[in-house]
């Protein structure tokens, strides 16, 4: 049985208003089917509060059909509707369904566009702010050590644990919502430090060192692993924040990886025996030259012919280091008569990338640099795009299975050049 | 919301669990030893499993007391799950082996019975088209084998 503090009770039996009310009673139910004995307090939550399909207002019509009542009966699962007042933590819409300016371009009808702007309008108004991406860390929304968070979208959620020591579960649409308004979260899973040890160990025996490198034994990583927490020591080198969000992403998606560590690198394993609190514990994995082809020829096995008809380019969403990487790397080319290339960003990477000109710079070549979404997520490619290329391995996990289509994975570089050659040239160095 | 009469002879076998959601539901069970996911793995509108290379592929669960090792992939497992009870496509009840936010949080928002952490392992047990008799409160599953 979940315990509550005297606050918790005041907030479940309305002390708060009515939708706090709604929120604090979802809240127990999950924590009771977690079998979690608290709550924490969190004030940084990212989901995606109240978005909803016309489908969905359909189905809530006679609710009103409207953001109150989706928020009131999906998001807080509750029998009625209530008034929804501003979120009481600071709360954080992740990604949605299309780029703002360029839904035309991505294959949006002007009534899907309508009621897009019309949910916006709502999350605004409820005090949730507009990051619309799946890298928060990267648009204005970076933990700290030891934060309590509650956070949706895996590559955020494992970036959140492993990199920073952030404390944050996998967590869904209705709790995240529920948590904007109770700033509760049940005290289970990654907020305990039980939970955050190593179980398996990955030595890694071929130098990997840059971020295709890094993409690559992520995959490999989360296939070991598959949903538990990897301990990774050996010739793993020059950490930076693009190439743990390539490695992360990675791994959730090919394993579900949720939280890593890296000896000597991530904040919670100084050492082997810090990261696995005591010996070294489960099976060992080993990352060498025939994993690592193997690794890649898995990934590209969704290929067969070379003329690539789109690229797409940020997932997880580009920094501005990659955009920037992206625009100098196609200066003075131009993307190919039979191909199409798509950059995703948020829009706060966007507005210095707008300033830096790199935005000019890809539109002179012919590339579009989007924001809020990605192809995954709003199922959007160019129309008769049969095959495509990809710089992320989470995204050739993802998309040609999704879409039906064929996808290469290599690095940005490769994945240009096919952009302005309409031909596949990748190769494994 | 019990549809399936009981049979009158003992229960072939028993097994215990904690409750994840509470209720009573009896029905036929639908198993699994694949992990399922949600986004990207389950149409919530027909209510199938729409996972390549997945044993349950194109299968419904619809109607189904569902018997599967746990939840994987992308955070949008509850809601899509959530989309089957609005869509009418929902299963009867959620039987699992590895409680993660994904299933709890699925298992709650569905409203459906569901146990998880049992004294014996329901993949080896049960197996699909048994008729089992659930009772999440008390924590206990009763099967009777399909007859052959």
């Amino acid at each position: 049985m979940v315990t509550l503090t005297t606050q918790e009770k005041a907030m479940l039996d309305g002390a708060q208003g009515p939708a706090v009310a709604r929120a604090m009673a979802l809240l127990v139910r999950y924590a009771e089917a977690l079998g979690a004995e608290d709550f924490v307090e969190t004030n940084n939550v990212a989901g995606v509060p109240g978005s909803a399909s016309p489908w969905m207002k359909e189905y809530y019509a006679a609710d009103g059909g409207d953001y109150r009542a989706v928020f009131s009966r999906f998001d807080l699962d509750s029998d009625d509707v209530v008034d929804v007042p501003r979120m009481n933590a600071f709360s954080c819409h992740l990604q949605g369904g299309m780029d703002p300016e360029l839904w035309r371009e991505q294959g949006m009808t002007e009534a899907a566009n309508a009621n897009f702007r019309s949910d916006e309008a709502e999350v605004a108004a409820h005090g949730i702010q507009l990051l619309k991406t799946c890298t928060p860390y990267l648009a204005g929304n970076v933990p700290v050590m030891g934060e309590h968070c509650a956070w949706m979208e895996s590559s955020a959620v494992v970036f959140c644990n492993s990199v920073v020591g952030g404390r944050t579960n996998c967590e869904g649409r209705e709790s995240t919502s529920a948590a904007m308004l109770a700033k509760r979260i049940p005290n289970w899973g990654f907020h305990r430090d039980a939970y955050r040890l190593g179980q398996h160990a990955i030595d890694v025996q071929v130098p990997v060192d840059d971020v295709f490198d890094w993409g690559l034994l992520g995959y490999f990583t989360g296939a070991a692993v598959e949903d538990t927490i990897p301990v990774l020591s050996g010739a793993i080198a020059n950490p930076s924040l693009i190439r743990h969000k390539h490695f992360g992403a990675a791994a959730a998606s090919s394993g579900g990886v949720e939280m890593y560590h890296m000896v000597g690198i991530t904040p919670e394993a100084r050492d082997l025996e810090t990261a696995f609190g005591g010996a070294p514990r489960g099976e060992r994995f080993i990352y060498d030259a025939r994993a690592r082809r193997r690794t890649w020829e898995t990934l590209n096995s969704v290929g067969q012919s070379t003329a690539v008809d789109f690229v797409m380019l940020g997932c997880p969403h580009y920094s501005i280091e990659q955009i920037a990487e992206a625009a100098h790397l196609i200066e003075g080319r131009r993307v190919h008569a039979n191909c199409a290339l798509w950059i995703f960003t948020s829009r706060a990477v966007k507005a210095v990338a707008d300033a830096g000109g790199h935005t000019a710079t890809l539109r002179a070549a012919g590339a579009l640099l989007m924001t809020d979404t990605c192809s995954a997520i709003s199922q959007a490619i160019p129309p008769g795009t049969r095959v495509a290329a990809f710089d992320s391995a989470k995204q050739t996990h993802y998309l040609p299975a999704m879409m039906g289509i064929e996808g290469w994975f290599g690095t940005t570089a490769e994945c240009i050049d096919a952009a302005c050659t309409g031909v596949w040239r990748g190769d494994l160095a | 919301m019990s549809a399936a009469p009981l049979p009158t002879r003992a229960p072939d076998y028993v097994i215990h669990g904690r409750c994840v959601v509470p209720g009573v539901i009896v029905g036929e069970a639908l198993v699994t030893r694949d992990t399922i996911s949600g986004w990207g793995g389950v149409n919530p509108m027909a209510g199938t499993v729409i996972e390549s290379r997945h044993e349950l592929n194109g299968v419904s669960f619809a109607g189904k007391i569902l018997v599967f090792p746990g939840a994987k992939g992308s955070s949008g497992w509850s809601s899509i799950f959530h989309m089957t009870r609005l869509a009418g496509t929902a299963p009867l009840a959620l039987l699992f082996n590895v409680t993660t936010t994904k299933a709890a949080l699925g298992a709650v928002v569905l409203r459906v019975p569901a146990l998880t952490d049992f004294d014996r392992d329901p993949l080896d047990l049960i197996a699909s088209g048994d008729l089992l008799r659930v009772d999440a409160g008390e924590g206990r599953v009763e099967g009777w084998r399909a007859l052959p």
